[in-house]
């Protein structure tokens, strides 16, 4: 159904319009975002965005506005709520400095394809190329880590680049988009009525898939002895979980997610050989570099997963499945490629199966008994493992209390570095969309705006932000808007004193040179907590751990859980920058 | 090798420095590039010359592919092509042997006077890129004081039956270089 325009009465506070008739372009945009289906928004006004602010004030019982402290918090939080949700985020902030403060976010949103779009600011069409006030090239600035973005030049196009902005943000390879826009647009009146359906003639439809690839792939399967599935954020995006999980149940299939596809499969199966890559578990690592079939799906061989490409899996054929063609043969040249969705190829994968004679399918995964035998042998001789320390409270031992307390239920966010990977290790995820994490970008700062986001998106469920003191302090400004709005995050500082991540690189390949990684003088997180109006909490010895943590979950309001960690553990499992994954460091040397 | 990528853009604002921003991120090179209109005005050609092996050609026209606005993207250099591209050069030549033999180089290499002075010419060559620098090749020692060239455009041959032998039919005309 085709809504009336919306034509509104002048407001006296308004400045004087076009002559021209018709709503203005900030109110065609406010119901063309509600006709997108959003009814959340993430921003922070400015001049350049006043006449969009101005309207979404009237609007806003239809769209509910979050301010945020800093605009890269408002991507972030976008970010959560659509790696939450599954439903695309929307963000607007004003021109200049708006836009460049939220360029971190957009591009954590790009490398790790989520979709959202950014509506920001531009000083009027007269000003723009004369180095006005709060003016930056913000389409120029956001072209390399955007899907798409546009400049808007008349309020009559408004409507239609939203639509597609949508569009785009959540077809294919999902990503940000941005919409930059005049501040005379906004202000500019032009006929309006809402789109039903628009025809993109820019974009490419889902093509039919190979059937001669499909049914090599299936051959392959059939014939491997020791393959390999190695999964990635491409599950989630695709809703192929559950597929997933049937694909792997019926070939019998180890499983091997990245970082980004922890949840996609549970960690609890049988099948789950525990996450890939550069502090991935040995028997995950050792099956790829043994296995005789890599089948990669929604995953594109990130350097942190692959270590030194020449000896990544270099006995498998490698059958890749990503939504992006580009993704097919950047890194890895596969014998075998299906350029579609996971959820796509899977089912196509498993209906030909169904053809398949149920004998020889059986007979095909009785011959995997001796590789189970072998993982199986990998995963009891190197299992996950830390040493425990009597009056230090180790790190992951917090993950493991924090998992029993949660029954392994809560969304967990992330910011980047050692808590990132203890979180990974210790924290098993059993549903996609669980674990919220900086994978490609690896921005600090992250895991506290993220789980705002997350927390918005899931009012009910426990989400809990793991950060580290480094990232907590660059974007702890905004538990400002976590209690100003009621969301009852839990933000757990693994407290220890040091940028750790970059410590533990230090220690391990720069002779213990720690070159500016102390930030022991920092704030009292618990007096900053309250300072905030949020409650502050801490633990410094092992036996307090479980009580503070419990009695942190337990709480209904925003509580922030400084948790003194042992200084100097390292991550392990690691495979060094460029080496083989094989050749993985197991644990110190001397513990 | 070097291959010769022909770009389908969308004719809008921008849209230009979103292809060549990709390849300066994503660390591909630019021998050189040419844009104009295509027969339906709404979209752009964007030739560009670049170099790589097959899985580098295959990465670039796979991203610029992505782009939203980009609707095809062909590697001419797969299928038999005729490319051209045009200089504009000014040589130092006053009346006498000088101008004279300039003037027998431009009647060889079919190309065109297109300015004159007392002491300098500048002449106007097209052709592919082997002819224009043989050209140039032939025209430095008598004194090139500038040039100025386009990027490459190409096209495709047209398909077997229609197809007129171009080098054959030039060979004719005696004048190829």
């Amino acid at each position: 159904m085709i809504a009336p325009p919306l034509i509104k009465k002048l407001v006296a506070s308004q400045p004087a319009p076009a002559p021209a008739e018709g709503p203005t372009g900030a109110e065609i945009l406010v119901d063309a975002l509600v006709s997108e289906g959003v009814d959340t928004i993430f921003g922070y006004p400015g001049g350049a965005v006043l006449h969009i602010y101005d309207e979404l004030w009237r609007a806003r019982d239809r769209i509910t506005h979050y301010l945020v402290r800093h605009e890269q918090g408002a991507v972030h939080m976008a970010e959560g709520y659509a790696r939450a949700s599954g439903r695309v985020g929307a963000v607007l902030v004003t021109s200049g400095p708006g836009a460049t403060n939220a360029v971190t976010g957009i591009a954590n949103a790009y490398m790790d394809s989520t979709p959202i779009v950014v509506i920001t600011g531009q000083v009027p069409k007269h000003l723009i190329g004369t180095d006005a006030f709060q003016e930056v090239d913000t389409v120029g600035i956001t072209r390399p880590c955007v899907k798409h973005n546009y400049l808007v030049r008349e309020a009559s196009d408004i409507a239609g680049i939203v639509r597609e902005a949508f569009h785009l943000a959540r077809s294919g390879r999902p990503g940000p988009v941005v919409i930059d826009i005049p501040k005379d647009v906004t202000a500019a009146r032009s006929s309006y009525s809402r789109l039903d359906h628009v025809g993109f003639p820019f974009s490419t439809g889902v093509s039919p898939l190979d059937r001669t690839s499909l049914a090599s792939a299936l051959d392959a399967v059939l014939s491997a002895r020791r393959p390999v599935l190695y999964v990635g954020g491409g599950i989630a995006n695709a809703g192929a979980d559950e597929l997933l999980r049937t694909f792997a149940e019926t070939f019998s299939l180890p499983v091997a997610p990245t970082l980004m596809g922890l949840g996609g499969f549970p960690s609890a199966h049988p099948l789950c050989l525990g996450m890939l890559g550069m502090h991935g578990t040995y028997a995950a690592n050792m099956a790829v570099a043994e296995c005789d079939l890599l089948i990669a799906v929604g995953v594109r061989f990130d350097d942190r997963v692959t270590g030194k490409l020449a000896t990544f899996a270099p006995h498998a054929r490698v059958i890749h499945i990503d939504i992006d063609p580009a993704n097919i043969g950047k890194n890895v040249a596969p014998s075998l490629s299906i350029a579609a969705d996971a959820r796509h190829a899977l089912s196509e994968l498993l209906s030909l199966s169904r053809r398949e004679n149920k004998q020889q399918m059986q007979g095909s995964v009785d011959a995997r008994q001796h590789w189970w035998e072998q993982i199986r042998r990998w995963q009891r001789s190197q299992p996950l493992r830390f040493s425990g320390a009597p009056n230090q409270i180790k790190p992951q031992s917090v993950i493991r209390e924090l998992h029993r307390l949660t029954n392994g239920e809560a969304i967990i966010t992330t910011d980047v570095g050692q808590h990132q990977m203890w979180v990974a290790q210790f924290y098993p995820f059993n549903r996609p969309r669980q674990l919220i994490t900086s994978g490609g970008l690896g921005t600090m700062g992250f895991g506290l705006p993220a789980a705002v986001g997350a927390q918005l998106a899931f009012p009910d469920q426990l989400v809990v932000a793991v950060v580290g003191d480094g990232g907590f302090q660059m974007t702890n400004q905004e538990l400002a808007t976590a209690v100003q709005y009621g969301l009852p995050v839990k933000i757990l500082i693994m407290n220890n004193g040091y940028l750790g991540m970059v410590r533990q690189w230090q220690e391990m390949f720069y002779n213990r040179t720690y070159s500016e990684v102390d930030i022991s003088v920092a704030p009292d997180f618990v007096k900053l907590a309250e300072a905030f109006g949020a409650v502050g909490l801490r633990a410094e010895r092992p036996d307090q751990l479980h009580d503070v943590l419990a009695a942190a979950l337990a709480h209904k309001g925003v509580v922030v859980v400084d948790v003194v960690i042992s200084k100097e553990e390292n991550v392990f499992p690691i495979v060094p920058a460029g080496a083989s994954s094989s050749d993985m460091i197991l644990q110190s040397e001397g513990v | 090798m070097r291959h010769t990528l022909s770009i389908i853009v969308a004719d809008q604002p921008g849209e230009l420095s979103r292809i060549v921003g990709l390849f300066s991120a994503r660390g591909f090179n630019i021998e050189t590039l040419s844009v104009g209109e295509t027969l339906d005005p709404r979209w752009s050609r964007i030739t560009i010359v670049t170099r790589g092996d097959d899985r580098t050609i295959h990465q670039i026209v796979k991203q610029c592919e992505r782009l939203a606005r980009v609707r095809e993207v062909h590697d001419v250099t797969t299928r038999p092509h005729i490319e051209r591209e045009m200089a504009l050069i000014t040589v130092q030549a006053s009346a006498g042997v000088a101008r004279q033999e300039v003037l027998s180089l431009v009647s060889v290499f079919r190309a065109k006077v297109v300015d004159i002075s007392h002491t300098q010419l500048i002449v106007e060559a097209s052709g592919n890129k082997e002819k224009v620098d043989t050209f140039i090749e032939l025209l430095r020692p008598i004194g090139i004081t500038d040039i100025t060239r386009t990027g490459h455009i190409a096209i495709n041959r047209l398909a077997a039956g229609e197809e007129r032998n171009e080098d054959e039919y030039l060979l004719r005309q005696g004048c190829e270089a």
